[in-house]
């Protein structure tokens, strides 16, 4: 068969010559490899000290946004919810009441939401499904934890609070309304 | 003996003791980051600036750890082989002459333990004795791996003695002593015997890498088939004699590779010199060529795989042997030339 990558090499059982039967000249070869080794530039990171850059396509803990005026986003449509593969994302919806309008935008509202970090594959397709430019997947990193019960996050964890917003501007998605 | 000299001698003893162990200790912090240099990486540098610490760091956390004996062990033997192994280690570096008669306070102190009139074969014999360690180490875990790793230990060692042994005696017929002082008086200067025996000198290297258990030898304590090998049941700080007894070696048979093949105390320039300075820069050059070899064995490590078993046996039964043999042969035919024994 025709080889594809050119890279293709015919395996010989041929019988060693005397100059790799002494072993030396191929041993000196790799210490004179190792030795040029010395003298390159190392690619450590020292982690605590410095941390590397995320890539913008970086997918990590989600967050749950709100508005220019500190109003949730999330409608509890459910769309997410239908896309995640991996089943990760619950949600119980209830009608905005009268006096709740600087809280949420749409006259529904998500009473309980919660994705299981355990289950999360972090494909990010809720954040594809939503519609309403709530949900996102940030460069947070999900904190490691001793209990299984404590990786699934509630909206106490999850959405943005009003004075520390979650910049996401530099991430790949940012919502066609450019939402900060 | 007079009280002077043995007040000398204990004196002398005690630094070589703890040079020693802190050159082994040092020996485990520099292996770590010669690795990390050919792996292009950084290597220890947590524990004080650059990572100095380190060896003081790792000897305290083998100290708190638990001192394991496993339930089916052979208790008295379990807790030997690190003894025996860690003394043999120490005792090789006795004859070894580290410097000229250096002159202190009027006395003329030797820089040497014991020079033993049988030096080398005094070495010789206490590293076929080191290979007890590990076999009683190995039997007495009660394990399989430990066993395993026991009897590839003295397989190994028992095949590489061999040439080992002749690479010396044509050491011995060409300086005409067993005494490493008057091998070493033989290589004034830059006299040394690697000129006059490259071959050996090869052959003698290959077979000190696989006495002192080192890379590409290193098959008693394969981690990737035996667990560790030899010492896969120790723990704590008997663990760490082990440890500690194999840069021990390494320290010992690089210092005995420079007496032997490149001339021990001995330097290029050194008739202009003369007493205290001349012993002193004598020491240097002697240390200098050991820690050469120090990390040659580390460059090496890190530069070549593991031999598999009937590789290693072919190379020492097959290869080492006939042609130390031959080597042999040659340098007493030449000797005998030159002492006119054909005229």
């Amino acid at each position: 068969m025709e080889s594809l990558s050119n890279r293709k090499q015919v395996v010989s059982k041929k019988e060693m010559t005397f100059m790799e039967k002494i072993y030396l000249p191929a041993i000196l070869g790799g210490m004179w490899i190792t030795f040029k080794h010395l003298f390159r530039k190392n690619n450590t990171t020292k982690y605590p000290e410095e941390v590397r850059e995320f890539a913008p396509v970086y997918r990590g803990q989600h967050v749950l946004k709100r508005d220019e005026q500190g109003r949730e986003n999330c409608t509890a449509c459910g769309l997410c919810a239908v896309a995640c593969p991996a089943e990760a994302i619950t949600m119980v919806s209830e009608e905005r009441k009268k006096g709740e309008e600087h809280l949420y935008r749409e006259e529904k509202y998500a009473s309980t939401y919660e994705i299981n970090m355990l289950r999360c594959i972090f494909c990010g397709l809720c954040e594809e499904a939503c519609p309403k430019e709530a949900i996102f997947l940030t460069d947070r990193i999900v904190p490691s934890n001793f209990e299984r019960g404590e990786f699934v996050f509630g909206k106490d964890k999850l959405v943005e609070s009003v004075e520390e917003r979650i910049d996401i501007t530099k991430r790949q998605h940012t919502g066609k309304r450019g939402t900060k | 003996m007079a009280t002077s000299e043995l007040i000398e001698k204990f004196v002398f003893i005690f630094i070589l003791f703890a040079v020693t162990l802190g050159i082994a200790a040092y020996a485990t912090y520099f292996e770590r980051k010669v690795a990390a240099w050919f792996q292009d990486r950084i290597g220890p540098d947590r524990a004080g600036p650059f990572g100095i610490l380190q060896p003081l760091a790792d000897g305290a956390k083998l100290f708190v750890k638990e001192d394991f004996i496993p339930e089916r062990a052979e208790k008295w033997l379990f807790i030997l082989g690190p003894g025996i192994a860690m003394f043999t280690a120490l005792m090789t570096g006795s004859v070894i002459p580290w410097g000229k008669d250096l002159d202190l306070f009027g006395q003329s102190v030797q820089l040497q333990v014991a020079d033993v009139n049988i030096g080398i074969l005094f070495i010789m014999g206490f590293l076929s004795i080191g290979v007890y360690g590990i076999m009683i180490g190995g039997w007495a875990s009660n394990n399989k791996y430990s066993l395993y790793g026991a009897i590839r230990a003295s397989s190994q060692m028992i095949s590489y003695e061999l040439a080992m042994g002749i690479c010396v005696i044509t050491i011995v017929m060409l300086s005409g002593s067993l005494s490493l002082r008057n091998i070493v008086e033989e290589q004034h200067g830059m006299n040394w015997n690697i000129f006059y025996q490259p071959l050996g000198f090869i052959i003698f290297f290959v077979c000190a890498l696989a006495e002192t258990n080192r890379a590409p030898f290193d098959l008693p304590e394969c981690e990737s088939e035996l667990i560790g090998g030899y010492h896969t049941e120790y723990g704590s700080m008997k663990m760490g004699f082990y440890l500690f007894a194999e840069y021990v070696a390494l320290f010992t048979s690089s210092a005995v590779i420079s007496v032997l093949f490149f001339g021990g105390y001995n330097f290029p320039g050194m008739d202009y010199f003369s007493g205290n300075t001349l012993a002193l820069l004598g020491v240097l050059a002697m240390f200098t060529k050991t820690f050469f070899f120090v990390f040659v064995f580390m460059w090496i490590r890190w530069t070549l795989p593991r031999f598999r078993f009937d590789q290693l046996m072919h190379l020492g039964w097959k290869s080492l042997i006939p042609i130390s043999l031959f080597n042999l042969l040659i340098t007493a035919i030449i000797i005998a030339i030159k002492e006119g024994w054909f005229n």
